[in-house]
């Protein structure tokens, strides 16, 4: 039965393809989870299956239940696998899914380098242009490095296609890898100037982006794009330049002057464009969108030229009648399009705008929110001291109409904008200010509480004049605290009453009447405030008492100091037992204060004064960049430790201690769904108190009281007070607009009075005309501020540093781009070149001794053993790339002895076959030679050693390819390599020459320069590692002398490098193992130290494995040799400790192929 | 730079979605019906541009199906929504005529349209015949 069922499903399974799955879907719509389920179950049977062709079908499918939201991580190995398909049709899907499902946390994605690697290279341009379009989904910074160069090739491509492409991702690869931009960027400006239109525009697509965020680096391309602007016709091109230019030339002045001409044909032709379509159509469709196409970029390019050009105003006059048009089109696209333009007009050319406000002001009462939204931004930048008032006021109507909170709280947010903009410039009465800010506390349900209340905070502690007024009206807010507390839905407005509470507690001494606001902040009902605010309440309660006992000081009769002090022994007990630490802990601390002045009290004593003195003292507001900006002093090391870092051992032991303190701190803001049983007894306690004494509250009959009581989860909303939800006046508030009305009074008082004046000016003095503003309407200059306003500024530090306003987001990718692009290359910024990943090779002391033996005139040579090879690849040569930097400098006083500084860098290559090429770097480090000079020793420092890379192409050849290059001042010339054959190598001479004879270097190298030269090796036996060794010699000419020179070096041929990767699938795997001819060794790696997938790539990638299959933390691998040794690995990991089980048919190969790989990790 | 591009029915059932920024899933599937909710509930008096937390949406209907974009807020409007008629010209011209079917029954081909339009969020190509070459290319490598 079963078996039917498992036989049944596999049918099934074979003929189901993506269009099956959506049908099914489809289908399935009552019970569409449990169909996709048992789909994916399908999948996950097919993923198992050896047919790859199967296997992509299930990714496709996979790749559109991605995208109906089903997680599918649980793939992404078969992703890899089917990426790796030779077909192009399959390896497609699995880019496709890969670009869908992968991002930079997906472990598998270090497995997939070396298969794009191989896919970049592929003579199929399609491949090359599927892996690059899927490697710029998921990049990563390791791929980005490590893929880097082969990408930078890929600009130079034959086929447009793919140097579009190759450019395009390059972006990517600079924001993951910003140190790759310096030495490909020459590359990238030279496709500038491509002959394809698609490159081209790629290259300027690419640049423009980079400019854009760091455009002073990019200075010197200015007359290239100049060139290109002049020349090109690709509109988008061309806006893309031009926005380019308007981010340059304030950077540059003398740019905007040669910009003049050519920008202003430009328009002129879009000028005539667009005047004469406009001129054939009455009404504008959306049909004619190439019309607007060409008008919003008329804007853009007279945007990005008002920045550092003469005026347009007459052309920017006109944009902005036509978008008048626009705007008052009944197609709402166009209006809102309109808006956008004119608000980009709006930076630059202000008063242009400004005189439309009445059209502005009339799209806010527009249907659709979007275009509210966008006349609200063109409001923000059109108020004037002037206008401010009505302007506000208008919002303020908004605000009561509106419907959705969205759009009211956008609304809130826009008008606290407007006003506090520019530090307050537009405010010319704060008590104006305060009250509509009072005003904005009666919105129903805003989320931004705490955005008014900062802005209370901050007007309070900054406008001192105003502060008398603002005491006031917190105070009636505090009186009136249930009204914004009443209501759930208003729990955000509530922190409100934090701003209310301080002002009135921190300027108590402008309180009217102190004993009534106390006995406001310490009514019970505050207990049901978040905790934050209740301890402010608290803190500020004892500042008030604290004024009042000092106004009451001197007095005689005592009571009214006394009745402050009763009041708080009777109310803080409440606060004394809240859930919230910090508003019990300072309860109980002030509770205790005021029994002990009660004491006093009751003894006549005068305390006023000391008590007075705990908050003495006043709060000056701190600008929030000051912290930042305090120099650091000299001799501080911030990055020093204090105190040594406990060891681990320590930490773990004090483990249990720490899980306690972390449960200490949350208590800043406590939900009151913490709160405990007894807690929620006391409370109801309290309510019902409170309700006894309220004499608003409707009891609620006894049978609703039985409900309540059963259903505990209700109990912590607040009892409903009768709720007036129609916007109620708080009583005492004065209204913002009488302010209005008042200021308006106020101004034309002063106008009149001014007119007075200037006419008495006038009589005395007739050139007196020459005033600005003695007739026409009042200028900005004329409004006076209605109180004299300080504005307190910010405190900084002293010494601050100077100003970096321009700040970018830490987290902003550009910010690594900020490179300087002329400064010439050094020779450290190469791309990775496919090298070892790391020179930090270990030394073995052998090696370095072997170093240390060699003549002094050598450099000294180590770590042929510790090449590691870091990639694998499949199919190419092996080259041995030789570095060669030869750095001779002569001592000046002594002649015969030289200073010689010269590295060398190998990079060994071996490689068997004719076709394929394939990179392997030694690093080998050379330690400078030494010479004593004058008695001092000069050594020259380590170079990152030499990059091996291998491949195979037939069993007995390898090719080793050498970079020999020049590091010194002087030219080189008639180079020879030789090495010394060993009985299983032999270096490949030209016909006819002896067997010890060198190969000569059929080029020069003129200082600073490299070049690579090819040597092949014959190989006899592949099964165990050699070294070679090798001497190089060569003349070193400059100006006065020229000497004959050398160089001993060596190469060495590993075992791994032999290897090349070779996929394999698990049934063939399985086949390979059964067949009973390989012989099997292991060993065992302890302490390793790393997430298993690492582990795995770093030995795919050191030593030319592929994974087979792996199956939580065990996985096959396998590799082949270059003579058609097959290579299998068992790798299973447990703690830390790793063993390899393997399997080769030849069991001396598989030794030392082990022994590589131990020692690859006993490195790391 | 363009954040997504979904393509959904009537229904609010996505058909097609490509993500130009990680997402992370959970999120994703809430994001996605937030911001189809948001557009399908608009009427056609009202614009193509939706402000959506921090970021812009611009969508376009056509018939049954909507194409929906998100942006970030220094991208253009304007192209963005001529990004949509191009790219369903594309399609329209690629399957002569495009149905809703086809969009879903060849995922990938219309996936391959737009990473030859869009690459790493950004246009890149808007002519028709460079659009389609590629494709066909490769629907030639796939039979023969």
């Amino acid at each position: 039965m079963a078996l039917k069922i498992v036989k049944g499903s596999i049918d099934r399974m074979f003929d189901k393809n993506l269009q099956d799955l959506v049908r099914g879907i489809r289908n399935h719509k009552e019970d569409e989870a449990k169909y996709i389920s048992t789909c994916i179950d399908e999948i996950k049977q097919e993923l198992k299956q050896d047919n790859i062709a199967v296997k992509a079908n299930a990714v496709c499918k996979l790749t559109y239940l991605q995208m109906l939201g089903y997680d599918v991580s649980w793939a992404a190995f078969n992703i890899v696998e089917v990426m790796s398909s030779s077909k192009f049709t399959y390896k497609r899907i699995g880019y496709l899914a890969a670009s869908q499902c992968f991002h930079e946390s997906t472990d598998v994605i270090m497995l997939t380098t070396n298969q794009i690697r191989k896919d970049l290279s592929s003579p199929n341009q399609y491949d090359t242009g599927v892996a690059l379009t899927g490697l710029s989904c998921f990049v990563t910074p390791d791929l980005a490095r490590d893929l880097a160069n082969d990408i930078m090739t890929l600009m130079s491509h034959t086929k447009p296609y793919i140097r579009k492409k190759a450019v395009l991702i390059m972006y990517k690869v600079f924001l993951k890898y910003p140190e790759s931009l310096r030495p490909a960027f020459p590359r990238l400006k030279e496709k500038l100037e491509d002959p394809d239109p698609g490159v081209q525009s790629a290259a300027v697509n690419v640049i423009c982006e980079l400019a854009r965020r760091n455009p002073k680096n990019y200075l010197s391309l200015a007359p290239l794009f100049f060139k290109l602007m002049t020349s090109s016709t690709n509109n988008w091109v061309l806006i893309k330049i031009i926005k380019l230019f308007g981010a340059l030339t304030p950077l540059e002045p003398r740019l905007g002057k040669k910009l003049i001409e050519p920008l202003t044909n430009l328009i002129h032709r879009i000028y005539l464009f667009f005047s004469q379509i406009l001129h054939h159509l009455s009404a504008i469709t959306l049909v004619c969108f190439s019309w607007l196409i060409a008008f919003l970029f008329f804007i853009t390019v007279l945007i990005s030229l008002s920045s550092g050009m003469p005026n347009h105003s007459a052309s920017i006059q006109l944009c902005v009648q036509k978008l008048r048009i626009l705007i008052e089109d009944s197609d709402q696209n166009l209006k809102y399009l309109g808006l956008l333009a004119m608000s980009k007009i709006l930076k630059t050319h202000p008063k242009s705008v400004q005189s439309h406000k009445d059209l502005i002001l009339q799209c806010l009462d527009d249907k659709d929110e979007s275009i509210r939204l966008r006349a609200l931004d063109l409001l923000y930048g059109m108020v004037s001291k002037k206008n401010l008032m009505e302007i506000v006021k208008k919002l303020m109507l908004h605000v009561d109409k509106a419907e959705g909170t969205t759009y009211r709280d956008e609304l809130l947010t826009k008008i606290i904008d407007i006003c506090s903009q520019s530090n307050y410039q537009y405010i010319t009465n704060f008590e104006w200010y305060i009250s509509i800010l009072v005003e904005l506390t009666r919105l129903e349900g805003t989320r931004h509480g705490h955005l008014i209340a900062s802005q209370m905070l901050d007007v309070a502690i900054r406008v001192k004049a105003i502060r008398v007024f603002a005491v006031a009206q917190m105070a009636t807010l505090l009186d009136n605290a249930h009204m914004l507390t009443g209501n759930t839905q208003r729990n955000g407005i509530c922190e409100v009453l934090y701003a209310a509470a301080w002002i009135c507690g921190e300027f108590s001494e402008h309180l009217e009447n102190p004993m009534e606001t106390l006995e406001a902040m310490l009514r019970p009902k505050v207990a049901t405030l978040p905790g934050h605010i209740q301890a402010v309440y608290v803190q500020n309660a004892a500042k008030l008492f604290a004024t009042v006992l000092k106004s009451q000081e001197g007095n005689t009769d005592s009571t009214t100091a006394q009745e402050a002090s009763q009041l708080m022994i009777d109310r803080l007990p409440l606060f004394v037992q809240s859930a919230n630490l910090e508003v019990q802990e300072r309860a109980s601390c002030i509770l205790q204060l005021v029994k002990y002045i009660q004491k006093l009290q009751q003894k006549d004593v005068e305390v006023s004064e000391e008590v007075c003195a705990l908050f003495a003292g006043e709060l000056n507001p701190v600008a929030p960049k000051a912290q930042k900006k305090v120099p650091i002093p000299d001799g501080l090391d911030l990055d020093a430790w204090i105190n040594e870092p406990p060891s681990e051992s320590e930490s773990e032991d004090e483990q249990p201690k720490a899980i306690f303190s972390k449960e200490e701190p949350k208590h800043s803001r406590p939900r009151h769904t913490e709160v405990d049983e007894k807690e929620l007894a006391r409370r109801r306690e309290a309510r019902k108190q409170e309700q006894a004494n309220n004499p608003f509250y409707i009891k609620a009959s006894p049978s609703s009281q039985k409900v309540y009581q059963e259903t505990p989860g209700v109990e912590h909303i607040p009892v409903v007070q009768i709720d007036l939800s129609v916007p109620l006046k708080v009583p005492g508030l004065p209204m913002s607009d009488q302010y209005v009305k008042l200021e308006e009074e106020r101004r034309q008082k002063e106008r009149a009075e001014k007119k007075k004046k200037d006419k008495k000016k006038r009589k005395e003095k007739r050139s007196g005309r020459g005033k600005k503003h003695d007739s026409g309407p009042e200028s900005e200059e004329d409004i006076t501020p209605a109180h004299m306003v300080d504005i307190v500024t910010e405190e900084m530090p002293e010494n601050a540093l100077p100003s970096d306003d321009d700040e970018r987001d830490p987290a902003d990718p550009h910010k690594a781009l900020d490179i300087d692009l002329d400064k010439p290359l050094a020779d450290s910024e190469k791309l990775p070149v496919r090298s070892h990943r790391a020179a930090e090779v270990l030394k073995s002391p052998a090696e370095d001794e072997e170093g240390e033996n060699v003549s002094s005139l050598e450099p000294k040579k180590k770590s042929s053993k510790e090449k590691r090879e870091k990639k694998k690849d499949k199919d190419k040569d092996r080259k041995v790339k030789m570095l060669f930097e030869s750095g001779l400098s002569e001592a000046k006083s002594s002649k015969h002895k030289k200073k010689k500084q010269k590295r060398e860098k190998e990079d060994k290559e071996k490689k068997k076959k004719k076709k394929h090429h394939h990179h392997h770097h030694h690093h080998g480090d050379k330690g400078g030679e030494e010479s004593v000079q004058n008695g001092t020793v000069e050594e020259e420092e380590p170079l990152p050693a030499y990059d091996i890379q291998g491949n195979l192409q037939d069993g007995s050849q390898v090719v080793v390819s050498v970079i020999f290059e020049n590091k010194c001042d002087s030219f080189l010339k008639s180079m020879e390599f030789n090495v010394l054959d060993s009985l299983n190598s032999k270096l490949q001479r030209p016909e006819g020459s002896g067997p010890h004879d060198s190969l000569t270097i059929p080029f020069q190298l003129p200082p600073g320069v490299s070049n690579e030269a090819r040597f092949v090796f014959t190989v006899q036996s592949i099964i165990m590692p050699q070294k070679l060794k090798g001497t190089l010699t060569f003349i070193v000419k400059n100006e006065e002398s020229s000497t004959h020179e050398k160089l001993d070096f060596k190469l060495h041929f590993t075992c791994t490098s032999y290897l090349i990767t070779t996929p394999c699938y698990s049934d063939a795997f399985a086949k390979l193992l059964e067949s009973g001819d390989l012989k099997s060794s292991s060993i065992r790696l302890e302490g390793v130290n790393m997430p298993f997938h690492h582990l795995l790539a770093r030995i795919c990638f050191h030593h030319h494995f592929s994974v087979v299959e792996r199956i939580d933390s065990c996985a096959s691998m396998y590799s082949r040799s270059i003579q058609g040794h097959h290579v299998c690995l068992l790798v299973k990991i447990s703690s830390q400790t790793v063993s390899v089980d393997a399997k080769c048919d030849e069991p001396t190969l598989l030794g030392n192929v082990l022994d590589e790989i131990k020692q690859t990790f006993s490195q790391c | 730079m363009i954040k997504f591009l979904l393509m959904v029915n009537q229904q609010g059932q996505t058909r097609l979605s490509r993500y130009f920024e990680p997402v992370e899933l959970n999120r994703r599937a809430a994001q996605e019906a937030a911001v189809v909710r948001c557009c399908l509930s608009r009427n056609k008096e009202q614009c193509s541009f939706v402000e959506y937390q921090d970021f812009k949406l611009v969508y376009r209907q056509y018939a049954a199906l909507y194409v929906v974009v998100g942006v970030s807020h220094t991208e253009n409007e304007l192209s963005i929504f001529e990004l949509i008629q191009n790219f369903v010209e594309v399609l329209d011209r690629y399957f002569s005529r495009v149905r809703l079917n086809q969009i879903m029954f060849h995922l990938d081909s219309v996936h391959i349209i737009l990473d030859e339009m869009i690459q790493n969020g950004h246009i890149v190509e808007t002519n028709k015949n460079r659009i389609l070459a590629p494709l066909t290319a490769i629907n030639k490598m796939a039979d023969g």
